[in-house]
């Protein structure tokens, strides 16, 4: 497996990270670089091992149904870079 | 009753160009779960309140928050698993589905991909054609129910260049309940939802309130040649299938029945055209009555499901799901079941009054200690079919229980005549309150005294002596209830103006006549 | 009065108790020293001088009245990781912009209940990505050690936890905190000849830690001596139903196990740590360790941990998916630094192009691509299978042994330009810490020698799960028998 230029225009397309066509090249060949070393795991037989899901041996802990949060709007809204009347305001989302 | 669809539906066919067509639908059914907070926080689920109030530092993703589940999520899901005849999954877990969208504060839903909480189920499904055609029973299968959150609202008309958000829904718990593509019209389709909701409302899962959104359905649509269908649920094999496009989010029985409709259409023609259809998502425009495409081509998703690292895996055991079991509200089916087995009504009658816990709650309140014939009657036919003539929820049904139940109480005990009843009932609607006091008021009292029908008789008698003479000749020759006596019964009811005991009335001609 | 920002945590509580000194006072002997060596250092990002005065002349009050906590008039750093209600949080990376939490961490929320005074906000690797502290947006922190060449050359103080390790090493606080996801508190701890313990996951809350990779993210304190370390920890971990990761269990009297003796505790060597191209002063050190524990009376046994080479890789795919996704919450919409772009995707892809690191960026790559589909199973589903194994190395060799002792990193710390044109070498850093993480144990890292060039070099111990009372145990072993009291000469 090699990351192309491409893999690297889409992988950047889904992380919603602009990346100049100038940077492409060199950033498959990091990824490439990371990817390569990363192929010795290979080398494990990982037949019929289950994967780890956690470390932690609890079950996870349920919180009651109540209302114990919220009507902190100023708090919500305090580092906004854009809002109005309790609002987050955004580029429009739709054509 | 597990009927089995093929046998006694007719198929719905589509006839194209090259030929008949028949349409295959799957649906995603988003139900949010009933509780007072959201599924990862403790923020009101409430509805309507002022934008982002109802947010907690978790729902807004601030740096470092983490989700701690809502366990009556939990249990309302199982629930909801047990309701539909579901395997129940002792472990499942959640997964993060990936994407940006501004009203998506993590970057990612929190669902349940790999392992969802309720496995494979089935639900009955009666389906009533509206312009005629004989009533069926479908059972459509039950892929999977799995918990995820809603998403916040965006809102686009409060500004030309900019989008608000409001994050009270977000976080909110929903229901993903994904059925098998065992839907084979538009009208099994809003039928199934229709049973769907009745199912979630009447075990308190969810309220089913579609205009809120809070019931809502994805609706995976595809066409085939008649047969391919057949060899699909043979095989299991999809390529019998054609491609599926999913029409997101509709919230009104109708638009899901549109919306199938002209989804098939608008399939059919692409392929009678030589074209394929594309697998994709399309959004139903209500207005246009057609539906388009959701997203543009150059953003694929890739939504990089992995399990959520900030949760473990949830898990019970049966002793949970028992005690769950144990409290189990009356289903519809089982509701239905029990009306006809208690009340003696026929198969229709029984669904009607039990698809709905408030109409079924009606009805059980009208026939205690009554006729259940005479009370399935007066809810079903007179009632509710007031109530849907005027586009009215029983809720604001201008007749209480207790008042249609003493209409049926005056019939009963003979002060009125079911004729009369109608006209009473007819008062009770515009608003004249109590059944006795409208026939006390208005006179309609049925007359029983026997002097006083016995007089009408002989007056009708004298009257019309051709018409005794006809009824005497109809006995000769053997005839144990002639025909002229109807028409005796009839002439005595209108002298009296329907009060008259008709049972009264028949004696006492008999009688008189001879018979 | 003498320098009251060399005394000890232990010592410095001491002297609070016994009224030899106030808190005030020693609060501003620790302003005065940020002030005077952070131009130099950069160990700190924001100092909060005034607040940390208010909190201490608070906590005198306490004291006067009887009512002092554990910690009660400590002057402490805390690292930007951390959310601090009012105080600027950015995990050093330029796309929180001002972010000011309006909500406090459940760890310094403890410490706060303790009466610990807080100096300022640590200096990191962004979003605690990087073993060098290079990748900070506000400039790598130098570490307060030099190599004895003469050439002065800026030294790494390691990463992710550099400006934590360089505040300790250098007295500019009594102790901090720090968060360890893959070494980051061990080996700066390591490079710079202070303590440092990652405790099991779960022990300390997360919640308002920004996450990095929350499946391995621990909090844990960098201090000055393995005592100090365990009063930090003791007060750091708690249950807290605000994680759904935290362990329902009780916090031990760790501080105790500080003076325990060793003597019939089963050490394992594990023989995979004998790593090709290993320094011969690290090997000597380790060997010099073994003797240590067996001199006082500890048992040594070999054992072998055989996918250890595999933890690094697989950390190199679980840490950057995880990262992949925690970090898509910074986007410019609800907080951070909005940089308007043409539309909304314009807006997201030049807000977080802007916002990342090249580092972070590579890693969100990175991340994105093992989960994405087609590759999922090749990688993620894979790495996480390597997790399983390597996990029931440890659970074997734990049914031989109580801890297991190893150095703590490959090398001493090095000068910066030295590693960083190549990630993986970078990377490598973290090879003898990475597999704590991934198995969720505990690991503390000790000081006990300087190399030929003057610079600290460290041993570690890795417990078995919950019990850090070993690492605590045989650290403070390591601790009497290296009677390590180095200090960086200063020159700041
Ligand atoms: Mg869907
Ligand atoms: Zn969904």
């Amino acid at each position: 497996m090699s990351v192309t230029k491409d893999d690297v225009k889409k992988v950047a397309r889904l992380s919603r990270i602009a990346v100049d066509d100038s940077r492409l090249e060199g950033l498959a060949g990091e990824l490439n670089g990371i990817l390569n070393w990363i192929e010795q795991l290979n080398e494990v037989d990982i037949d019929g091992v289950e994967p780890m899901t956690s470390v932690v041996e609890a079950s996870l802990p349920m919180r009651e149904d109540k209302v114990t949060d919220g009507d902190k709007v100023d708090d919500v809204l305090a580092n906004a870079p854009k809002s109005e009347d309790g609002f987050f305001i955004v580029p429009r989302s739709v054509e | 009753m597990s009927a089995s669809d093929t046998q006694t539906r007719t198929p719905y066919r589509l006839a194209g160009a090259t030929g008949d067509w028949e349409i295959v639908m799957g649906l995603e059914v988003h139900a949010q779960v009933a509780s007072n907070a959201k599924l990862f926080s403790g923020a009101a689920t409430a509805y309507g309140s002022d934008p982002n109030t109802n947010v907690s530092l978790v729902d807004a993703a601030m740096p470092g928050m983490l989700p701690v589940i809502n366990r009556k999520c939990v249990e309302q899901a199982v629930k909801t698993g047990l309701g539909l005849k579901a395997e129940i999954n002792k472990y499942s877990r959640f997964d993060r589905k990936n994407y940006f969208y501004p009203d998506l504060p993590q970057g990612y839903q929190i669902s349940q991909f790999a392992h969802p909480i309720v496995g494979e189920g089935e639900i009955e499904v009666d389906v009533e054609p509206a312009h005629g055609g004989e009533a069926y029973s479908i059972t459509v299968g039950i892929e999977r129910l799995h918990l995820e959150q809603d998403a916040g609202k965006s809102i686009h008309d409060m500004s030309p260049t900019e989008t608000y958000v409001d994050l009270n829904r977000s976080g909110v718990a929903l229901m993903e309940i994904v059925s098998k593509p065992h839907i084979r019209s538009p009208l099994e389709a809003a039928a199934y939802v229709r049973k769907l909701r009745s199912i979630v409302v009447a075990l308190g899962t969810c309220d089913g309130d579609m205009e809120k959104g809070n019931l809502r359905a994805d609706v995976n649509v595809s066409v085939c040649r008649p047969g391919d269908y057949e060899k699909f649920r043979e095989t299991g094999d999809f390529s019998h299938l054609g491609t599926r496009c999913e029409i997101k989010n509709m919230n009104s029985f109708r638009f899901i029945q549109q919306a199938a409709e002209y989804e098939a259409m608008r399939q059919i023609e692409i392929i009678e055209g030589g074209g394929e259809v594309d697998q994709e998502t399309r959004l139903f425009d209500a207005d246009k009555g057609e539906t388009r495409s959701m997203r543009s081509k150059e953003d694929a998703h890739d939504y990089r499901y992995f399990p959520d690292p900030d949760l473990l895996p949830l898990e019970f055991d049966q002793a949970f799901i028992d005690e769950i079991k144990a409290n189990l509200p009356e289903l519809p089916d089982e509701k239905r079941a029990r009306f006809m087995a208690d009340y003696s009504l026929k198969a229709y009658d029984a669904g009607v009054l039990s698809a709905d816990a408030e109409k079924a709650d009606f009805f059980e309140a009208v026939a205690e200690g009554r006729d259940p014939k005479l009370a399935a009657n007066w809810v079903s036919q007179e009632l509710f079919g007031y109530l849907n003539k005027e586009g009215l929820e029983l809720a604001d049904s201008p007749v209480s229980a207790d008042q249609l139940g003493g209409l049926i109480d005056l019939i009963s005990d003979q002060t009125i005549s079911g004729k009369i009843a109608k006209q009473v009932f007819a008062k009770m609607i515009e608003g004249g309150g109590d059944p006795a006091e409208i026939v006390e008021r208005e006179g309609l009292k049925q007359v029983t005294d026997t002097g006083a029908i016995e007089k009408v008789v002989d007056e009708i008698m004298a009257a019309n002596p051709e018409q005794v003479e006809q009824v005497q000749a109809q006995k000769a020759e053997g005839h144990a209830k002639p025909k002229a006596l109807g028409w005796f019964v009839g002439q005595v009811m209108r002298a009296s103006g329907g009060k008259a005991n008709p049972q009264a009335v028949n004696e006492i001609l008999k009688q008189k006549l001879g018979l | 009065m003498s320098d009251l920002t060399q005394l000890t945590l232990a010592s410095a509580l001491d002297g609070l108790e016994n009224k030899t000194f106030s808190s005030r006072e020693l609060t501003e002997a620790f302003i005065a020293a940020v002030e005077a060596a952070n131009p130099q250092l950069n160990a700190y990002v924001v100092q909060t001088p005034e607040k940390a005065l208010e909190m201490a002349d608070a906590s005198d009050e306490r004291r006067a009245g009887g009512k002092a906590g554990k910690l009660d008039g400590a002057p402490l750093g805390i690292k930007d990781l951390y959310c601090t209600r009012g105080v600027r949080t950015t995990a050093c990376s330029a796309i929180l912009g001002e972010f000011t939490p309006t909500y406090e961490s459940t760890v310094t929320q403890n410490l706060w209940d303790e009466g610990a005074v807080m100096l300022g906000k640590l200096n990191m690797d962004e979003f605690a990505m990087g073993s060098s502290n290079e990748t900070s947006a506000f400039g790598s922190v130098a570490n307060p050690w030099r190599r004895n060449d003469g050439a002065n050359a800026t030294l790494t103080p390691g990463g992710s936890s550099g400006g934590s390790a360089a505040a300790v090493a250098a007295d500019l606080c009594l102790g901090a905190t720090a968060s360890d996801t893959g070494g980051s508190i061990r080996q700066p701890a390591a490079f710079t000849g202070t303590v440092g313990i990652k405790p099991t996951y779960g022990r300390a809350s997360r919640y308002g830690m920004v996450a990095f990779a929350s499946s391995l993210d621990q909090a844990g304190p960098i201090a000055k001596s393995v005592e100090d370390a365990a009063i930090l920890l003791e007060v750091m971990c708690s249950h807290d139903k605000k994680d759904s990761t935290s362990l329902p269990v009780d916090t031990p009297d760790w501080r105790a196990d500080v003076s325990k003796p060793i003597g019939g505790m089963k050490i394992g060597i594990p023989k995979e740590y004998r790593i090709d191209g290993m320094p011969e002063e690290i090997e000597a050190l380790w060997q010099q360790g073994i003797e240590w524990l067996k001199a006082e009376g500890a048992e040594i046994i070999d054992v072998s941990l055989p996918h250890t080479k595999y933890a690094l890789p697989a950390y190199y795919i679980v840490a950057p998916a995880e990262a992949s996704s925690n970090l898509a919450r910074y986007d410019g919409m609800r907080y951070g630094a909005r940089v308007s772009g043409d539309d909304l995707t314009d807006t997201y892809q030049s807000t977080r192009a802007d916002g990342f690191g090249a580092e972070v960026q590579r890693r969100l790559m990175i991340g994105t691509y093992v989960l994405s589909s087609g590759y999922y199973d090749a990688y993620y589903l894979r790495a996480q299978k390597v997790r399983t194994k390597i996990l029931q190395d440890f659970q074997t060799v734990f049914s031989d042994v109580d801890a297991l002792l190893t150095p703590a990193t490959p090398s001493a710390a090095f000068a910066y330009g030295e590693r960083s044109d190549d990630p993986v070498a970078m990377y490598l850093n973290d090879v003898f810490t990475v597999t704590a993480n991934l198995a969720g144990l505990p690991g503390i890292s000790v000081p006990a020698a300087l190399d030929g060039q003057g610079l600290p070099l460290g041993l570690q111990v890795i417990g078995k799960a919950l019990d850090e009372a070993a690492c605590f145990r045989v650290g403070a072993a390591i601790e009497r028998a290296a009677g390590f009291t180095a200090k960086p000469g200063r020159w700041w």
